[in-house]
């Protein structure tokens, strides 16, 4: 059991863009516009021009009930919009378009691993909104004199998902978020690599203080940072005596500490009404469909992946906690022996992906194969695979331009053989120690093989050789 | 009851300045319409279903299929001051 001893409580509130639809949430205005320039994608709805209609994109819908499913939530039955009003530039109607007491989906939750082992988190409710603006700062935010606005990412739908306070340290909202996103892209709904498609607001409170909410955290380590900080910050001020009162605090990235906004708005403050331009929604009747034609969860497939390949748990996890990893695992696992593919994908390729920060589509898959295939036909050693993968990554090339370039094909077994005879010959002094029962002159003598090889000589085989020879 | 403290939290929640002309003047008239709600509540809804919207309607989609948006320098046009493309407001806090 995890004693929670400051009792800390975290509760988040994440902001998922829908990015993978063409287009915004309530008009035609494409969604492709990460390389454009600012202000060309949009149009009188869009922009808030007076006498403009909002229209409600089907597809967005869908993708928001697939989300409510895979969140295990319920579909409500009735769903509707309304206005929720404040003047912040971002917003050019002076009001968002979101959701309130009727949203999409509610009651679910997520289960991720915690600081004692499997941790349910729930998920109050996820409901539909539309995104502002993108405001831009000469400067830093404090210190600026204007405000730019791009409003090209005005109008893209967005999802808000609100959890329950159920998180008790910054690493378990660090693991909900990854499970979180990591849930998102097996649904295909949504890009996590570009910008701005999660954001993150993150409630906290510890035990005897109230709670702080902590805005405009752009990343999934932010999140951690700006949590721990807040901890800290907020024992300091019991500490001294003092009262950790509730209000509203942004998260400066770059100084990693989280700073008050003393905003004078209040939530009764945003004067929230039924949106008049949008009708209600009634489409729980789409979740028995919806749900038939769901993709395969990271949970399912971390099961699957035990079971029909006959890895491990510890790899299946590893492997399905990113689609994009899962497939490249299965595509190989498919052609070779899916063991051996489990710990050159996970334990070495991953490993050598995350020291580089690349991601997976950094390495091709065929590769992965003729390294697999060198392998198992006994023609590299492990070492010369490991070196393969790593100048695969740094200069390029195929694995066989590697393999003749750095004369990593494995020696016969024979010339081992000999190398070891000779070893033996040459260092007398450590035959002797091996003998006397100095279990570590053995090392001195595979280093002599090794270099008699070259290097291309396997080490197992080398000590086998030399165990075999010296009886 | 509104009082002057309210009127004027509702005017800067508008964005709205008001003179103190203004809100002697509005003061009552805010409570007026209040007044009339609570004329509204009396009124005896038992058995009768909550109205959402005026129009007997539900499900009005659109479909996910991209239509022209305007150029930067249509979008630009309605902004009293755009530097680089992008809109130019005072700074906001
Ligand atoms: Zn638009």
């Amino acid at each position: 059991m995890y004693e929670n001893p400051d009792g800390v409580m975290i509760g988040l509130e994440v902001h998922v863009q829908l990015n993978k639809l063409r287009t915004k949430v309530f008009c035609g205005c494409t969604t492709d516009y990460h390389n454009d320039p600012p202000n060309s994608h949009v149009c009188p709805v869009c922009l808030g021009l007076p006498g403009s209609l909002p229209v409600i994109n089907k597809k967005a819908v869908e993708a928001a009930i697939k989300v409510g499913l895979a969140l295990n939530c319920t579909i409500e039955e009735h769903t509707q919009f309304y206005r929720k009003n404040y003047y912040y530039p971002d917003l050019p109607k002076g009001f968002q378009i979101t959701q309130y007491d009727f949203p999409i989906s509610s009651g679910g939750y997520i289960t991720i691993e915690g600081e004692d082992g499997e941790h349910r988190v729930g998920i109050t409710r996820a409901h539909m909104e539309e995104d502002p603006g993108r405001l831009v700062h000469e400067g830093t935010i404090d210190k600026s004199k204007y405000t730019l606005i791009d409003y090209n990412r005005s109008g893209m739908a967005l999802l808000e998902v609100v959890s329950d306070p159920d998180m008790r340290s910054p690493k378990e909202a660090r693991r909900y978020l990854d499970k979180l996103r990591n849930i998102l892209e097996y649904l295909d709904i949504f890009d996590g690599d570009l910008e701005g498609a999660l954001r993150v607001d993150a409630n906290i409170s510890i035990m005897g203080g109230q709670r702080a909410e902590i805005k405009n955290i752009s990343s999934h380590k932010g999140a951690e940072r700006a949590l721990l900080f807040e901890i800290v910050r907020q024992k300091n001020v019991l500490r001294r005596g003092g009262v950790v009162v509730q209000e509203t605090r942004h998260f400066d990235e770059a100084r990693e500490i989280t700073l008050s906004m003393r905003s004078k708005e209040e939530a009764h403050d945003y004067r929230y009404f039924p949106e008049p331009d949008l009708v209600p929604l009634k489409i729980s009747g789409w979740a028995p469909a919806i749900k038939a034609i769901l993709p395969e969860l990271p949970d399912a497939r971390r099961l699957r992946f035990v079971e029909q390949y006959g890895i491990t748990d510890d790899h299946a996890k590893a492997l399905t906690s990113e689609r994009k990893f899962a497939i490249f695992y299965e595509d190989v696992a498919k052609k070779v022996d899916p063991k051996m593919a489990a710990v050159w994908v996970c334990d070495v390729l991953k490993g050598e992906l995350n020291y580089r920060d690349l991601p997976v589509e950094a390495f091709n898959k065929e590769h992965m194969l003729s390294v697999i295939y060198l392998l198992m036909n006994k023609k590299i050693t492990e070492d010369g695979a490991v070196d393969i993968i790593r100048t695969l990554l740094d200069k390029g090339g195929t694995p066989d331009e590697v393999v003749k370039e750095k004369g990593l094909l494995k020696v016969e077994d024979d010339i081992v053989s000999t190398a070891a005879e000779e070893a033996i010959k040459e260092n007398l002094q450590a035959v002797a120690d091996y003998r006397a029962g100095k279990e570590k002159a053995l090392n001195s003598l595979v280093g002599a093989v090794m270099k008699k090889t070259k290097g291309r000589a396997d080490a197992r085989t080398a000590r086998e050789i030399l165990l075999d020879k010296l009886g | 009851m509104i009082g002057k403290k309210d009127l004027e939290h509702i005017g800067w929640l508008a964005r709205l300045e008001l003179s103190e002309e203004d809100k002697e003047k509005y003061t009552p008239k805010l409570n007026s319409i209040l007044d009339y709600f609570g004329e509204i509540d009396k009124a005896d809804t038992e058995g009768v279903e909550p109205l959402y919207h005026v129009l007997p309607m539900n499900n009005v989609f659109r479909e996910d299929v991209p239509t022209r948006s305007l150029s930067q320098e249509e979008a630009l046009s309605n902004a009293p001051k755009n530097q680089d493309g992008f809109i130019k407001a005072p700074r906001m806090m």
